[in-house]
């Protein structure tokens, strides 16, 4: 009974949490940009996570779809036209794109062999961002573009420079993705991903075409990854070659890991740790991320199912 | 007409002949068993049946239609399912939901972004009249990596079941069984056999569970076909008892 009703709060529980962030972040010394960088890299991490958690197969190189989501949607806002909405398709579809036709090269490779296939091609974007400095601006970023305020013709949302109304368009960014995720987990596609995730042999002698499915949630998550992807350059008003990075990517399967891989909400609690503490070590100290692999490293060797599993082993127990 | 005929199939690793010249043919309804000493290529010839590789040569027809280089799945969803020697199920999901993907795939949903009421009741019933039929439906909502070890192999049959297969290949079904486990099992086999008509080849150790089961029984020695017939044939025959006692008797 106290179980199903702990499990009926959670997510009206998460979904409070992040409405009400701006409101009790800054009193705990917090400020509402940081829950907006929360809530992208969260995004970031759950696309990893979709494919590393819930189809087992890891990528390494996620992070060449976040930065081409990102770079997407810089060029669609500085070449294209002014409009927040279209630049993130334009980053999305750019992302996904890429990631559906790299799919499709690297989905017979299993384990350490798919994640060094991921790792090359994230560092090949990479390179060509830092190289080609006369489109992508090299290894200062792409810069001079700005996120535009929501237009909806009766009346316009100031994203720019309203700290809160920005937060409150990337949640709803954020939940209409995240809500996606939910919905293709709970169909009969998601289940068999568990499958393969499970069981890859099972799964083909059940008549599971394991390439087939591996390279559509491969792709689904790409678009996720540009997704979130676009909404980075959004928050910082720059696409950073640094995102296409495999540091990066490395990044998003430690918030993922952290949290907890098998659960949905793992990776958010991830992200949350991991930005909170970056921000507020970054300010005492620029090892910082030897503190945050020290906890990385203390959470794989005494919680392999992530903060998050921990917790519910918890209550199961 | 035969279900499944195999025509003089083989199977080379390298130097290594796994499977020679062997020929099979099944007939609706029929329980074949194959038996063999270890290392005889049987879980190789399953697996040349299956698609998990093809031949090297010959050929393999399953319900009229030529397989012999069609990928495993699609031979699955013409009708064909299979279990494992070590028992390969999902083992963090429930028993329910082990079968429920074998139903999904078999009713052609694996690609749905949503399915109806009216169908997620199908399937439902489906899964439920699977259970039943293998005697786990009181356990359809335990982790089946938790059950014991006949259970999961019953689980594993289950979800094989759920596919709607007309030929089930079960590769060792008792391997590692306690006496009431096998009992169970062999019962289990034998119910969907007599009661429920399927089309089943099994590879199996156990003498007392062949002989109790089996319409006919081909014999494998060394990759090759030594013997086939019904099991009172094979009881009687030379040949196999020299293979089973070693070439001296």
């Amino acid at each position: 009974m106290n179980q199903r009703l702990l499990s009926s709060l959670r997510l009206p529980a998460i979904w409070a949490l992040l409405l009400l962030a701006p409101y009790w972040m800054t009193p705990l010394g917090g400020y509402t940009a940081l829950g907006t960088r929360v809530l992208v890299l969260a995004l970031g991490a759950m696309s990893v996570n979709f494919l590393l958690g819930f189809t087992g197969v890891l990528s390494f190189g996620h992070a060449a779809y976040f930065g081409l989501g990102a770079y997407g949607a810089g060029f669609a806002l500085k070449f294209l036209a002014p409009s927040t909405p279209l630049s993130i398709l334009c980053g999305m579809l750019l992302g996904g794109v890429a990631g559906a036709v790299l799919g499709s090269l690297i989905v017979r490779r299993r384990g350490v062999y798919f994640a060094m296939v991921t790792i090359a091609f994230g560092q090949v974007f990479y390179y060509i961002a830092f190289q080609w400095s006369s489109v992508t601006g090299g290894d200062d970023g792409l810069r001079g573009f700005s996120r535009q305020p929501l237009d909806f013709g009766l009346f316009t949302i100031d994203i720019l420079s309203n700290a809160n109304a920005f937060y409150y368009f990337v949640l709803a960014c954020f939940a209409l993705a995240v809500g996606v995720m939910g919905f293709v987990l709970g169909s009969p596609f998601g289940r068999t991903m568990i499958a393969i995730r499970e069981n890859e042999r099972r799964a083909r002698f059940l008549g599971i075409p394991i390439e087939l499915h591996i390279w559509i949630a491969f792709t689904l998550s790409c678009f996720f990854m540009a997704y979130a992807g676009s909404l980075y350059a959004m928050v910082n008003n720059f696409a950073d070659p640094r995102g296409l990075h495999y540091s990066q990517s490395g990044d998003f399967v430690m918030m993922a890991v952290m949290g907890g891989m098998r659960r949905f909400w793992g990776p958010l609690l991830g992200a949350a740790v991991f930005v909170v503490l970056q921000d507020y070590l970054s300010s005492i100290t620029v090892n910082w991320m030897s503190f945050v692999g020290f906890l990385f490293v203390f959470v794989v060797l005494f919680f392999p199912r992530g903060l998050l599993g921990v917790l519910r082993q918890r209550r199961e127990a | 007409m035969s279900v499944l005929e195999v025509k003089s199939a083989s199977k080379r690793f390298g130097n290594l002949v796994a499977v020679r010249d062997v020929s099979l043919a099944v007939a609706k309804g029929e329980l074949r068993a194959i038996i063999g000493p270890n290392g005889a290529g049987k879980t190789t010839f399953f697996n040349l049946i299956c698609g998990s590789f093809p031949p090297s040569g010959g050929q393999i027809s399953f319900d009229g239609r030529d397989i012999t280089r069609l990928a495993a799945h699609k031979r699955v969803k013409l009708g064909m399912a299979r279990t494992f020697q070590i028992t390969e199920i999902f083992p963090e999901l429930t028993v329910f939901e082990n079968v429920r993907i074998g139903a999904e795939v078999a009713g052609g949903y694996r690609l749905r972004p949503w399915l109806r009421r009216a169908e997620k009741a199908a399937i439902r019933r489906d899964v439920e009249a699977t259970l039943t039929l293998a005697g786990l439906d009181r356990k359809a909502d335990r982790l089946v990596g938790e059950l014991s070890h006949g259970d999961q192999r019953a689980a594993e049959i289950a979800t094989a079941l759920a596919l709607r297969p007309h030929l089930l290949l079960l590769d060792e079904p008792t391997a590692g069984m306690g006496d009431q486990e096998t009992y169970d099992i062999t019962r289990l086999i034998r119910r969907l056999h007599r009661d429920s008509n399927f089309t089943i080849v099994l590879i199996e150790h156990d003498m007392r569970v062949v002989f109790h089961l089996a319409d006919r029984i081909s014999v494998l020695d060394q990759g090759s076909l030594l013997a086939e017939g019904t099991p009172q044939e094979i009881a009687a025959n030379e040949a196999v008892q020299a293979a089973y006692l070693g070439k001296a008797a």
